[in-house]
C-alpha cells in the first residue's frame, strides 16, 4: 500500500534541467542579514538570557546560510517539480520521534520528582526544578512532538489529496527548520527561565513573533498546495488540517498580545490582566486542545484510516456536520477551566453549556472514524497499526466524554486543582494525540523510504501494547489520587473541623504518583522501541525484508466526496 | 437532498471555505470574552488594590520565571473547605494589576492566594532553600540560588514604564522613583521608606525579607511579593451581598 511519489501528470523535468528550488536565494540573503542582526542584537542587550537566546538564532541562521550556499554552489539544492516534496516530510517524521523521546522524558522526569523529591531535585541545578521542566514537558509533547506530527502529515496528506507538490519551492524548508527553530527557543528560553507564564503559552515576545513569522508560512504553503490541486473538492482531512492552522494563528497572535520591557529584553508583560487575561488564556488554552490536539488529528485520522484499512470514510454527512458543529462550539468551552474563580458566571455557564453540547461533535467524529473499518474489522486482529489507531479512537471518544462531565460545574468543584485534570488530558494526549500519530507514522515510513512495510510488526505488537498498558496505569492512577485529593480537601471531622491539612493530601498520593511515573516511563519505552523499528526500516536493504509484491498503487484520496 | 450540495461550494473554493472556518471560530470568542472589557460589573469595586511596589513586581517576575503557577494557585473558590482553609475567597478586583493573571490551574501545592503574613519572612527563606526542611513530605522544588543570586533590577525603571503602557495606574513620581523605592523596601533603616510608603500605602513594609543585610537577592524579592499577597483588599469595609459586587 505504498502511494506513488511521482506526479504523473507533470511533464518530467529532464536531468539537465534542474534548478534550485525558487527562493533559495533570497532566503540565503534574509539569513544572512538575520544572522547579522542576531549577533547585533545579541551584542547590544545588557539581558543575559536575551543574549543567549539571540545568539542561538545568530547560530541558526549561520546554520541555514552554510547549508544554502553550500546547496546553491554545490548544485546539490535541485527541485524535482515532477516529484512530491517527500524529503521534508521524511525530516518532519524523523524530528516528531525525537521530539516525542524528548518530552516524554521530560515528562518522566518531572513524575519522579513528584515521587522522589529527595533524588531528583538537585539544588545547585536551579533550572532542572519542575517549575521550568513542566513547560518544556508540556511544550515538549504538544508543540515538538505533536507539532512536528501535524506539519509532516499535512505535508504527506495534502498533496496525496491534491495531486499536486507542494507550493512555495523553498518554503516548507523553511517551515520546517523555522519550526524547529521555534521549539529550541522556546526550549532553552525555559530552562533559563524565559517565560510569560501562561499555561501552554510560555514562549516569549520574539519566540512568539518567530513563530507567526513561520506560521504564516505554513499556512501559504499549504493553501498553494491546494489552489494547485487537480482534484475539483478538497478532501475532508484538508478542512481540518485549514481549521487547524487558521485558528491557531488567530488565537496565538490574541493571546500573546504583549509590551516587551525593552527591544532587547526578554521580558514582557501581557496587554490583558486579571479576570479577562484569564478567559483569554482559557480561550486560548482550551482551543490550542480543540484545534491543535482535536482538528489536526482527526485530520490524520480522516486520511489514515481510511488509507490502512482501505474503506471510504463512514460518513460523508457527518463529517460535515460534525466539521462546523465542532468548530464552531469547541471555541466557547474555555471557561469551563475558570469555574467558581472570580470570573462572572454567566461566562461560566455558557462556557459549561457549550462544553456539554461538545460531547456530540467529538463523538461524531469518533463514530465516522471507527465506522469506517465497517467491513474491515478483522484488520483489528492482523494488523497492530490499525488497532493502534482504533485505540486512539476509543481514548478520543473516552476523553471527550469525560471533558463534558469535568465541565459541569458540580464535578467541577471536586475535580479542578486535581490530579484527575492531568489523568484527564493524558487519556486525550497519550491515548489519542500519541496513537494516532504513532498509527500514521507506522503508515508512512514505509510509503517515504520505499519499503514493503515497517521491519518487525512484532515490535510494532510490543510498543502497542506496552504503551496501552502504560496509559491505563497512568490514568488509573491519577482519577485515585485526584478523586482522593479533591475528597481529602473537603472533609470535615464530626466536629466540623477541615479533617486533613494540606500536607496530608499530598504524601497520600505517593503510590499513585510512583504508578504514574512507571505508566509514563512505559509509554516512553514504546515509543523508543518505535524509533529502533524506524530506524531499522531505513536502514535495512529491502532485500532482507520479505520480497516484494506490486505495490497497489491507487491515488490516495479515499472517499473523497462520496456521498 | 439539495442541502448537502451547497456545501460543495465551501469543498471547491479555499477561499470561502476558510472564511466559514473564520467566521464560525470568531462567534464564540466574541460574545464571550469581549463584554469582559466593558461590563462595569466585571471587576467588583474595593479599597485597597494598588499597583506593585517595585520590589514586590520583580518578585513577582521571579515568581512566574519559576513556574510557581504551575503547582500552586491564586484564586480561592467560595466553597465552603476553600474558605475555611485558605480566607477569603478571592475577588476579581485582586488581580486587576496582575500581567499576567496567576490564577493557576493545578494544586501540587496549597492555594497562595492569601499567603502574605501567615508565614514570617524566615520560615519563607528556610522553606524556599530546603522546603523539606520544615515540611518533611514536601514535593516541592528546592531554591537555594535564589538567596544567592543578587537581584538584578537595572531595568526597574523599563519594567514600570511597560506595566503602565498595558494600563497598569503606575505614577510618573513612582516610574522615577522605582530604584529608590525597591532599594528602600529591602532595607529596613531605610529613610527613603517614607516616601515609598506615601507612593504605595502605609502597608507597605520595609524589611530584610531574606536575612541577609549585605546584598538585595532575588530571596528578598520574592519573599516580598509572597508576603503581600491576599493582604491588600479591606474586607472590613467590602460588602459581598451589595448589589454592585453582585456578578
Amino acid at each position: 500500500m505504498s502511494a506513488p511519489s511521482t506526479l504523473n501528470a507533470s511533464p518530467s523535468a529532464g536531468p539537465g534541467s534542474a534548478s534550485p528550488p525558487a527562493g533559495s536565494g533570497a532566503l540565503l540573503i534574509i539569513s544572512v542579514v538575520s544572522a547579522f542582526l542576531a549577533i547585533l542584537g545579541a551584542g547590544l542587550s545588557h539581558d543575559p538570557i536575551f543574549r543567549m537566546q539571540a545568539g542561538t538564532f545568530a547560530l541558526a541562521a549561520v546554520l541555514a546560510s552554510f547549508a544554502l550556499t553550500s546547496g546553491l554552489s554545490g548544485a546539490k539544492l535541485l527541485d524535482h517539480p515532477g516529484e512530491y516534496s517527500d524529503n521534508v516530510i521524511k525530516a518532519g517524521v524523523i524530528a516528531t520521534m525525537f521530539w516525542a523521546a524528548a518530552g516524554l522524558l521530560a515528562g518522566v522526569l518531572i513524575a519522579a520528582q513528584l515521587s522522589w523529591p529527595r533524588i531528583f531535585y538537585f539544588p545547585e541545578a536551579g533550572w532542572l526544578n519542575f517549575g521550568r521542566l513542566r513547560p518544556l514537558h508540556t511544550s515538549g509533547v504538544i508543540f515538538a512532538f505533536g507539532g512536528n506530527a501535524l506539519i509532516a502529515t499535512s505535508f504527506w496528506v495534502v498533496q496525496r489529496t491534491c495531486k499536486a507538490r507542494l507550493a512555495g519551492g523553498i518554503t516548507p524548508w523553511f517551515v520546517f527548520w523555522g519550526y524547529q527553530l521555534f521549539i529550541v527557543l522556546a526550549a532553552t528560553g525555559y530552562l533559563m527561565g524565559a517565560t510569560q507564564g501562561k499555561e501552554y503559552a510560555e514562549p516569549v515576545w520574539y519566540t512568539d513573533l518567530w513563530l507567526t513569522i513561520v506560521w504564516v508560512a505554513y499556512l501559504l504553503v499549504f493553501l498553494g498546495t491546494i489552489w494547485k490541486r487537480k482534484e475539483p473538492h478538497i478532501y475532508v482531512a484538508n478542512w481540518f488540517y485549514l481549521a487547524f492552522i487558521v485558528t491557531i494563528a488567530l488565537l496565538h497572535l490574541v493571546n500573546n498580545a504583549a509590551v516587551p520591557v525593552g527591544p532587547l529584553n526578554h521580558l514582557s508583560y501581557g496587554v490583558m490582566a486579571g479576570v479577562q487575561d484569564a478567559l483569554t488564556q482559557w480561550w486560548y488554552g482550551h482551543n490550542a486542545v480543540g484545534f491543535f490536539l482535536t482538528a489536526g488529528f482527526l485530520a490524520m485520522m480522516y486520511y489514515f484510516v481510511p488509507k490502512r484499512v482501505e474503506r471510504p470514510v463512514f460518513s460523508y454527512r457527518l463529517s460535515i456536520v460534525h466539521f462546523w458543529a465542532l468548530i464552531f462550539i469547541y471555541i466557547w468551552a474555555g471557561p469551563h477551566h475558570l469555574h467558581y474563580t472570580a470570573l462572572p458566571q454567566w461566562a461560566q455557564t455558557l462556557g459549561m453549556t457549550f462544553s456539554i453540547m461538545l460531547w456530540m461533535p467529538s463523538w461524531g467524529g469518533m463514530i465516522n472514524g471507527l465506522m469506517t473499518l465497517s467491513g474491515a474489522w478483522d484488520k483489528l486482529r492482523t494488523d497492530p497499526v490499525v488497532r493502534m489507531m482504533v485505540v486512539a479512537m476509543a481514548f478520543y471518544g473516552m476523553a471527550t466524554f469525560e471533558g463534558p462531565v469535568l465541565s459541569i460545574r458540580a464535578v467541577n468543584a471536586l475535580s479542578h486543582y486535581t490530579d484527575w485534570t492531568i489523568g484527564h488530558v493524558h487519556a486525550g494526549a497519550l491515548g489519542w494525540n500519541g496513537f494516532i500519530t504513532f498509527g500514521a507514522i507506522y503508515c508512512m515510513v514505509p510509503w517515504l523510504w520505499k519499503k514493503k512495510e515497517m521491519y518487525s510488526t512484532k515490535l510494532i505488537e510490543w510498543h502497542f501494547w506496552i504503551a496501552t498498558t502504560g496509559i491505563l496505569l497512568y490514568i488509573a492512577a491519577m482519577w485515585v489520587s485526584g478523586i482522593m485529593e479533591g475528597l481529602m480537601w473537603r472533609e470535615y471531622t464530626p466536629q466540623g473541623f477541615l479533617a486533613y491539612s494540606f500536607i496530608e493530601t499530598v504524601s497520600a498520593k505517593h503510590i499513585e504518583n510512583v504508578i504514574r511515573t512507571i505508566g509514563g516511563l512505559m509509554f516512553l519505552s514504546g515509543a523508543l522501541i518505535m524509533i529502533f523499528n524506524i530506524w531499522k526500516t531505513i536502514t535495512t536493504p529491502d532485500a532482507e525484508l520479505a520480497p516484494a509484491a506490486p505495490t497497489n498503487d491507487a491515488p490516495a484520496a479515499p472517499a473523497t466526496v462520496i456521498a | 437532498m439539495s442541502l448537502w450540495k451547497h456545501h460543495a461550494k465551501f469543498e471547491r473554493h479555499s477561499l470561502l471555505l476558510i472564511i466559514g472556518i473564520v467566521v464560525v471560530v470568531s462567534i464564540g470568542g466574541l460574545i464571550e470574552i469581549a463584554p469582559l472589557f466593558w461590563l462595569q460589573s466585571t471587576v467588583e469595586k474595593v479599597e485597597g488594590v494598588r499597583p506593585y511596589t517595585p520590589l514586590e513586581l520583580t518578585g513577582r517576575d521571579i515568581y512566574v520565571r519559576e513556574g510557581c503557577y504551575l503547582c500552586h494557585s491564586q484564586m480561592i473558590r467560595p466553597l465552603r473547605d476553600e474558605v475555611e482553609r485558605y480566607g477569603h475567597y478571592s475577588l476579581a478586583a485582586e488581580s486587576m494589576y496582575d500581567h499576567p493573571f496567576q490564577w493557576g490551574s493545578k494544586r501540587t501545592g496549597p492555594d497562595l492566594a492569601r499567603v502574605g503574613g501567615k508565614y514570617s519572612d524566615s520560615w519563607h527563606r528556610d522553606h524556599l532553600i530546603d522546603p523539606r526542611s520544615v515540611v518533611p513530605e514536601s514535593v516541592m522544588p528546592p531554591y537555594k540560588f535564589l538567596a544567592e543570586k543578587e537581584l538584578d533590577y537595572g531595568d526597574i525603571v523599563d519594567r514600570l514604564k511597560a506595566q503602565h503602557a498595558v494600563g497598569v495606574p503606575y505614577t510618573a513620581d513612582m516610574i522615577a522613583n522605582a530604584k529608590k523605592d525597591l532599594e528602600a523596601q529591602a532595607d529596613p533603616f531605610s529613610t527613603d521608606a517614607v516616601a515609598l510608603r506615601a507612593r504605595y500605602g502605609e502597608k507597605v513594609a520595609n524589611r530584610d525579607f531574606d536575612g541577609d543585610p549585605n546584598k538585595i537577592t532575588e530571596m528578598d524579592a520574592l519573599v516580598a511579593y509572597l508576603q503581600m499577597l491576599g493582604t491588600m483588599v479591606d474586607f472590613k469595609s467590602y460588602k459581598p451581598q451589595s448589589p454592585e459586587n453582585q456578578r
